[in-house]
């Protein structure tokens, strides 16, 4: 964004501190726009004066431009960058992850693989991972067979979708049938850049401009369709999948990206996509190229796909994905941690177990969820650790008694009261906490297991 | 600029830029009307690409280069190593075009234990047959794995497993020394009250080698490890815990007080897993790396990441997940591969350049993918003009 310091944003505000937005000051609201935290779009005032609303709404757009596909739920938005590294302030829009399905699939099969994209989920931090989009590829055979294979797609998921030929008839046919989902075009090339352009600016979707290799070719169409009032455009500079053009395929991603966001070359500045799934032009077994397809595409999710259009949906390779683009796109900002204090995981009475565990969001959610998955009715204290894993915490002195026993003083939970056994388990890492807690407690403390998926079978042990 | 047009113009430069009427409008007499040349022109330029070039420049903030460190001496140098590994010497984020990667950007170094030790099963399994003899896993991961490196874990001697002593670990190190001649990383147990004893003796018994010393942390008495690594002639790493000014800090009293050069300084801000801490870890080897070349010359060394910590998420070894709600894992020994590559690319990207790992299969897929990157594979190129149709599946 132009402008990078709320003082700058304060100037083209009301200085009147509503409070309709939320914030106590017209300057704190500054800074949560810089931070990106809050939209001008809640100031209800400035709303009412539409050219100096629209003057700010200019300079504090994003970098990259930021646009949307899909409608609904499962809506997407891809780009909307400001920064080269995610320190800086943080990364936004994860990358969207769209897998392929093919216009000659049985039909059993496609909808097998379609329900796999959308249903595909896994556990993480207080929510679930998945996947974003399904790419529907025309293998050239009819532009009949691949309207008839993304209507199917479109009646059997919600998920975005990809329309992906290089013939502007198949695009056209498969617009026809779903371009009320607000596809996203893929692609146009220095041959095809006409019609497809018709297309783009008649049926109003985004569009994926394709050059292999060449950035000046790439700049060409987008200045064109720029030009012919397109706008939301999506660039794919060619993926290589191999060899010295890997190299130059990386370098071409940070040129892009530095020249948009370093230089502010408006007329590129468009997000930026990846193909790893070129890795199937190259390879023949299928284990080592689908290692070679998350091995691009953790290479392109650090620097700096907003979109990849990817083949293996073996859970080998979308885990590592899914996991990739979670590592990138995390807030630095905020901390990852849980409220710390008591919180009951299914019935406990009072001769259940009492369990403590640091507030680092990724110990606290991974212990819950294999107390809740193991059955196991308890108090789970996730202690003030400053967002601390528990190893780090006993070494760094964040995990101590006394931060245990402030945290159950502040939730109210009075062992003699609530327990009919006067006992904690701490974790196995803790545990030369043990002599410390009873002394400062007057609690039996018992030493539980180092990994928490092992506490089912300790329990069973340990606990009558 | 503006031209006087006709209306008969006017109504055909309104069909040029699809307007087909105009409601409510009349016209009495002669009528002006003003149109920038653009519009005009518009579906003449519709009608052919607007050629344009594409330029960006370099960083002119990256004025220093990461300092050159070489680890392993050759007869030639004092050591016996069939080779030395120099690392550093950049004076660019990795892999980027402003300037050369001077020197390999990606070692790999493989662990050996100087004990049996729990490991992953699909980790296991490669080394089961060699757990006994530190020198046969030392020769295994050379000759069949080609690990650039061995990293040697002196593990032993921690006091809560065999509490070997300094002496039964440096007979390991000379072991390993004669077993395999590749450069060697000596590393402790962890132990920080007993690490400078054992690292001592091994800096002693492997004198003159360029052994990497593992390591100097603010919590262990590193200037006794510092003298050890000066007095033997090595290398040592220097260790902290995920945070920039504590790494500043233990560089800074490194190259003051305990006069280590600075090509024999290596870094090691701690390192996290994929999903387990990786995002900090990233950010904080980019910003180490950031800091180094605009000018920081409290930070600007080569970096070491263990990756083979990726062998600690549950992702990595447990055979399915423990939620019902998840999708299904698949094969754990692909998955593990992966996770444990996955997060050497992010850290090779980040700004590490020397690997500690212990997948064959990751260790092989890390060093494949960096030498793309770094332009040293010259393969067939690939077509793409025709992808969308032309996948092998």
């Amino acid at each position: 964004m132009k402008l990078n310091s709320p003082l700058q944003v304060y100037k083209y505000l009301l200085k009147i501190n509503c409070g309709k937005c939320g914030e106590k000051t017209c300057m704190a609201f500054a800074s949560r726009l810089v931070d990106r935290s809050k939209k001008i779009g809640d100031c209800q005032i400035l709303l009412q004066d539409k050219e100096k609303f629209l003057q700010l709404a200019e300079l504090l757009a994003p970098e990259i431009r930021e646009i949307t596909a899909g409608v609904g739920d499962r809506k997407v938005r891809i780009g909307g960058d400001d920064v080269l590294h995610r320190h800086q302030l943080t990364f936004f829009n994860p990358t969207v992850l769209a897998y392929d399905v093919w216009d000659t699939m049985e039909e059993v099969a496609l909808i097998e693989r379609v329900k796999k994209i959308s249903e595909f989920k896994k556990f993480y931090v207080g929510h679930y991972l998945k996947l974003d989009m399904i790419a529907v590829r025309s293998t050239g055979e009819s532009a009949a067979k691949f309207k008839s294979c993304v209507e199917k797609v479109t009646e059997v998921s919600t998920l975005p979708v990809m329309l992906c030929s290089f013939d502007p008839t198949v695009l056209k046919a498969g617009l026809e049938v779903c371009a009320d989902k607000k596809p996203v075009l893929y692609a146009a090339t220095k041959d095809n850049w006409e019609q497809v352009s018709k297309l783009a600016l008649e049926y109003r979707v985004p569009v994926v401009l394709f050059s292999e290799g060449d950035l000046d070719s790439l700049k060409t169409l987008a200045v064109t369709f720029n030009r012919l009032g397109i706008n939301d455009l999506i660039l794919d500079p060619g993926t290589y999948p191999k060899g010295a053009q890997l190299k130059s395929t990386f370098e071409n991603f940070i040129k892009l990206r530095r020249a948009g966001i370093k230089e502010s070359q408006k007329e590129i500045a468009y997000p930026i996509m990846a193909a790893p799934i070129t890795a199937w032009m190259i390879g023949s077994d299928p284990t080592l190229t689908s290692y070679l397809e998350a091995a691009l595409a953790s290479i392109f999710m650090i620097k700096y796909a907003d979109i990849m259009l990817l083949h293996s949906i073996e859970p080998h390779a979308l885990l590592s994905e899914v996991y990739m683009r979670e590592t990138m796109y995390t807030d630095p900002r905020t901390p990852l941690k849980v409220d710390s204090g008591v919180y009951k995981i299914g019935n406990p009475t009072k001769d259940s177990p009492v369990i403590a565990t640091s507030n680092f969001a990724l110990t606290y959610y991974t212990v819950e969820s294999d107390l809740s998955s193991g059955r196991i009715d308890c108090y789970l204290a996730s202690v003030n650790t400053d967002g601390i894993g528990v190893e780090a915490a006993v070494a760094g002195r964040q995990f101590t008694a006394v931060r245990i026993k402030e945290t159950f003083d502040e939730a109210g939970f009075d062992f003699k009261e609530k327990t009919s056994h006067n006992t904690i388990i701490l974790p196995g890492l803790a545990a030369r906490l043990q002599g410390d807690l009873e002394d400062v407690m007057g609690i039996k403390v018992l030493i539980g297991p180092v990994d928490s998926n092992q506490i089912p079978g300790w329990m069973d042990k340990n606990w009558l | 600029m503006s031209k006087k047009l006709t209306l008969a113009e006017v109504i055909e430069l309104l069909n040029n830029v699809e307007i087909e009427a105009l409601e409510g409008v009349t016209f009495e007499g002669d009528i002006e009307i003003e149109i920038d040349e653009s519009v005009m022109n518009f579906r003449e330029e519709a009608n052919k690409l607007i050629e344009s070039r594409f330029a960006v420049g370099t960083v002119k903030e990256w004025t220093t280069a990461i300092e050159e460190v070489t680890i392993g001496a050759t007869p030639a140098n004092g050591g016996t190593r069939g080779h030395a590994v120099t690392i550093g010497g950049e004076k660019a984020l990795p892999y980027y075009f402003d300037s050369e990667m001077k020197n390999p950007t990606c070692v790999v170094a493989i662990d050996v234990f100087d004990m049996p030790i729990q490991l992953a099963k699909s980790v296991r399994t490669s080394y089961e047959d060699v757990m006994e003899s530190p020198s046969d896993w030392a020769k295994k991961v050379v000759s069949e794995y080609h690990a650039d490196m061995i990293a040697l874990h002196l593990i032993s001697t921690d006091p809560k497993r065999k509490d070997a002593s300094a002496s039964e670990a440096s007979k390991t190190v000379e072991d390993v020394l004669q077993a395999v001649d590749v450069p060697i990383i000596i590393s402790g147990s962890g132990t920080h009250k007993k690490d400078p004893e054992v690292l001592e003796k091994a800096a002693e018994v492997s004198e003159g080698e360029r052994c990497l010393i593992a390591s100097a942390n603010p919590d262990n008495d590193y200037e006794r490890v510092a003298r050890a690594a000066n007095q033997y002639g090595h290398v040592l790493l220097s260790w902290t815990q995920l945070e920039i000014n504590a790494q500043k800090e233990l560089n800074r009293k490194l190259i003051k007080h305990c006069e280590v050069s600075r090509d024999r300084i290596v870094m090691d801000p701690t390192t996290a897993a994929l999903g387990y801490g990786l995002d900090y870890a990233y950010s904080n080897v980019e910003r180490i790396r950031l800091a180094g070349l605009t000018g920081d010359k409290e930070l600007n060394f080569p970096t070491l990441s263990v990756s083979s910590n990726a062998w600690n998420a549950r992702e990595a070894w447990m055979i399915s997940s423990p939620l019902k709600e998840d999708s299904n894992w698949g094969e754990r020994e692909h998955r593990g591969l992966i996770w444990e590559a996955a997060t050497g690319f992010a850290l090779a990207l980040a700004g590490c350049e020397l690997f500690m790992m212990m997948h064959p299969g990751s260790a092989q897929l890390l060093k494949k993918i960096t030498r793309m990157l770094g332009g040293s594979i010259n393969e067939e190129k690939t077509d793409l003009s025709n992808w969308i149709t032309k996948l092998i599946i």
